[in-house]
């Protein structure tokens, strides 16, 4: 693989993976904020209405950093991988653009009414700009999954004269059968990181005992909701999302499970390091025959390794894969057991006091990201060499008149910005949660006159 | 249906440019337009609730040129590639600027957000005049359909090998800047009052006259380094309504800023936008990227998608247009008339 498509690969995987740490929090949130306004209108608590006003301004620059960060993923098909775009842009432009025509629009013409429009236009129309925020989020995230799990498992295609794939079946695209399984997984994986942020938060006020109020209820829904996502995102979603994995690339099961050799009644590794060289795992802590349990259903069924497939089929980045498939489900693991301890002492009305608790739920807040970042390295990673999966190869996808000087530039470039744009993210939303729920200022509309004067 | 769709994206660009293009011309005016705080606080508050939507329709536009044309979009994205990045970074940097520009109320803080903006949207208007040139003048495609522009080569626009940047492209940069600037200006006095209404009208009426001045060798430049478009012009004379529409724009401008009608001003400004870029549009036809060498040009044929494509996509995007432009209307009308600027956070 040349160096400018290996800098090419670098640039989407660092592009991506920073900008979906946003739209991660504001997927979650956006659900997070029709559930405070509903609490509001319903219980007719002022403080699930401040509550919600605090998390639309966290919302907001979350959202803002989001959309700059998501421009260049959609330029970046063209820029980078213009053979791809070419070759497969008749079907995954398709859902691109769907999701351009009917979720960005969406969104962000309610989202402009949802922060301006409270007092102008009143509660309903407020409930309701909230309601489509959060539609028109997870619609974006339902097209872009739909766009990537075409690629994971191309549908609905016919190969032109010319060498292109022409779509066949646009009926077929929008229900590739991979597309549910990965959507629910991702959306729950982003009301996790919703959640737990809340939460973690939450914890954060009732420990330094500022806000106290707020960090009750921030906590209790965080909890209620992170141990729901969490239960949903290990089954049935993960469940399903590994079974459809094991049945149609059967190359990525392997790498990530760490499975060398085909095995009949493969075990299920905890730990152990992968060794490409020698193709075996150091010192692994395996549980036998679970594996091949979890994927066929049956203890003793017979699960592939990698030395089952052609070298030229594997997975160029094993180890990356291996480790990214266990931390995510490692944390996963994890997320379950600290919401679950959290909610039982919440049901015991113990929560608030048990210190302990609030210090691991606070600890906890940065792990969702890293979860969901986890994940996606797993299902990308696991769909090489391949960009779309079995029909082209990832090292003809790349764009050719690109010399690897240019790709480098732009590659330094991107991280720079996003450096820069990463530190004043955590400067404003550190500064954001440090003032904390408030009262705000009546409107006082002033006559420009006045201001003119005054000014 | 290459034909429609042809339109159908041409459509899409122009109506980024009407929408955005006013946010970029808010920007470029601000530092001028605006001098105290509160003053900055009203062009954000005019233009906050509606410059995302409005740059909703570059990323809509772009996804529709990916599925209606996918070699277009690739070989222009690639062969485009350092400019085009430039520009998305500095789509970031006005953005970002926007947003938390009164986010902390330091006077630093704002002060650098405000010069970004500015910045930021200044070079966005240049790049953007400056793409459509490079697309009307030809780029050095190769048999596949693909090529690659450095910044910049021996700055002439009749070059074999022609860079992203030379005279003719920075002429019609230029203009851009001229035009976005009365754009945006046009639209700050429909928002504002006193001051910033006035300085707002002052600038439009000076770069109305900046754009007369530089229309008169852009248009005669385009017709020289692309004989394609007087060609496209002189056996479809009908086409010839464009450029019409953009002349009444440009009167019309003159005339609604001498009457102080700032709604009209805008109107006309937009018709003028409308008017250049449907008649770049009709002089390229049917070609949508030329090449240098002629042989290699990209087509409306040879760069499209399949034709079940184009069908099922223009079904969905009916449908898809249609929901946008109501809430174009349901935003513009829920936010109308002057900024009252309020005491709330945000902006």
């Amino acid at each position: 693989m040349d160096m400018s498509t290996i800098l090419s690969r670098l640039q989407f995987a660092f592009t991506i993976s920073f900008h979906y740490l946003f739209p991660q929090l504001t997927m979650g949130l956006a659900l997070l904020l029709v559930i405070l306004k509903v609490l509001y209108l319903w219980r007719k608590d002022d403080r699930y209405n401040i509550s919600a006003r605090f998390w639309a301004h966290i919302f907001a620059v979350t959202f803002i950093v989001g959309v700059v960060t998501g421009i260049p993923m959609e330029f970046q098909f063209g820029t980078n991988w213009a053979r791809f775009s070419t070759y497969a842009g008749d079907i995954i432009a398709q859902t691109l653009a769907m999701e351009g025509a009917f979720a960005f629009f969406l969104e962000s013409a309610f989202l402009g009414i949802f922060l301006f429009g409270e007092h102008v236009f009143g509660q309903k129309m407020h409930l309701f700009s909230a309601i489509m925020v959060w539609i028109g989020t997870w619609a974006s995230g339902a097209f872009i999954i739909a766009t990537n799990a075409w690629m994971q498992h191309p549908v609905g295609y016919t190969m032109a004269s010319n060498g292109r794939l022409h779509i066949a079946n646009y009926w077929a695209v929008l229900t590739n059968p991979w597309i549910f399984p990965q959507y629910l997984h991702t959306m729950s994986g982003a009301v996790i990181t919703g959640s737990f942020f809340m939460a973690g938060l939450g914890a954060f006020y009732l420990l330094s005992k500022i806000h106290v109020d707020y960090g009750r209820i921030f906590i209790t829904l965080g909890v209620i909701v992170g141990l729901i996502a969490s239960a949903i995102q290990l089954f049935p979603s993960g469940d399903l999302e590994g079974r459809q994995v094991a049945v149609y690339q059967p190359t990525k099961l392997a790498a990530m499970e760490g499975l060398f050799k085909t095995e009949q009644g493969a075990g299920i590794v905890i730990i152990g390091q992968p060794d490409t060289v020698n193709a075996r795992l150091d010192n692994p802590i395996i549980v036998p025959n679970v594996l091949s349990f979890l994927t066929y259903r049956q203890w003793t069924a017979q699960v592939k390794g990698l030395n089952a497939f052609p070298s030229n089929q594997l997975p160029d980045q094993i180890d990356l894969l291996y480790y990214s498939y266990h931390i995510m489900v490692g944390l996963g693991t994890i997320f379950i057991a600290i919401m679950g301890l959290a909610f039982l002492l919440l049901w015991r009305k113990r929560l608030f006091q048990a210190r302990w608790m609030l210090w691991l739920v606070m600890l906890a807040t940065p792990f969702p990201f890293l979860a969901n970042t986890a994940g996606w390295f797993t299902a990308e990673l696991g769909r090489q060499p391949w960009i779309a999966f079995g029909l082209l190869r990832t090292a003809q996808g790349s764009s050719t008149t690109l010399s690897s000087g240019n790709v480098l530039f732009t590659l330094i470039g991107f991280m720079g910005m996003y450096l820069l744009l990463g530190l004043l993210y955590v400067v404003l939303t550190v500064f954001e949660a440090l003032r904390g729920p408030r009262i705000e200022a009546e409107e006082e509309t002033q006559q420009p006159e006045e201001l003119t004067q005054g000014a | 249906m290459q034909t429609l769709w042809f339109i159908l994206v041409a459509f899409m660009l122009s109506m980024y440019i009407l929408l955005d293009g006013f946010d970029l011309g808010a920007g470029i005016i601000h530092l001028l337009v605006a001098r105290t705080n509160d003053e900055r606080r009203m062009v954000i508050q005019a233009i906050g609730p509606v410059w995302d939507g409005n740059e909703v329709w570059l990323i809509a536009a772009g996804a529709t040129l990916f599925f209606t044309f996918p070699l277009l979009y690739a070989s222009s994205f690639s062969g485009f590639y350092l400019p085009l990045i430039i520009v998305l970074w500095l789509l970031m940097l006005r953005g970002v600027s926007i947003e938390l520009r009164s986010r902390i109320p330091n006077p630093v803080w704002t002060a650098f957000w405000d010069g970004l903006f500015f910045l930021g949207s200044a070079l966005l208007a240049i790049f953007f005049g400056a793409a459509l040139a490079n697309v009307l003048r030809g780029v050095p495609l190769n048999q596949n359909g693909y090529f690659f522009e450095a910044l910049w080569t021996d700055l002439s626009p009749y070059s074999q090998n022609p860079g992203i940047l030379d005279w003719y492209t920075v002429l019609i940069g230029l203009m851009a800047f001229t035009t976005l600037t009365m754009h945006g200006a046009n639209f700050i006095a429909v928002k504002t009052e006193n001051a910033v209404n006035a300085r707002a009208r002052s600038i439009a009426r000076l770069a109305w006259i900046a754009t007369i001045v530089l229309a008169v060798p852009s248009t005669i430049a385009t017709f020289s380094v692309q004989p394609h478009v007087a060609a496209s012009f002189l056996s479809r004379p009908w086409g010839f309504i464009f450029p019409i529409i953009a002349l009444i724009g440009l009167i019309g401008m003159g005339y609604a800023s001498f009457r102080q009608h700032d709604l009209l001003s805008f109107f006309s400004s937009g018709a003028f936008i409308v008017g250049m870029l449907s008649s770049s549009a009709f002089g390229l036809y049917p070609i949508v990227l030329p090449a240098t060498n002629g042989a290699n040009s990209l087509t409306i044929d040879n760069a499209s998608a399949s034709q079940y494509g184009l069908t099922v996509g223009l079904v969905w995007w009916l449908i898809g247009m249609v929901l946008a432009a109501i809430y174009l209307i349901l935003t513009y009308r829920l936010f109308r008339g002057k900024v009252r600027l309020t005491k709330t956070e945000g902006y």
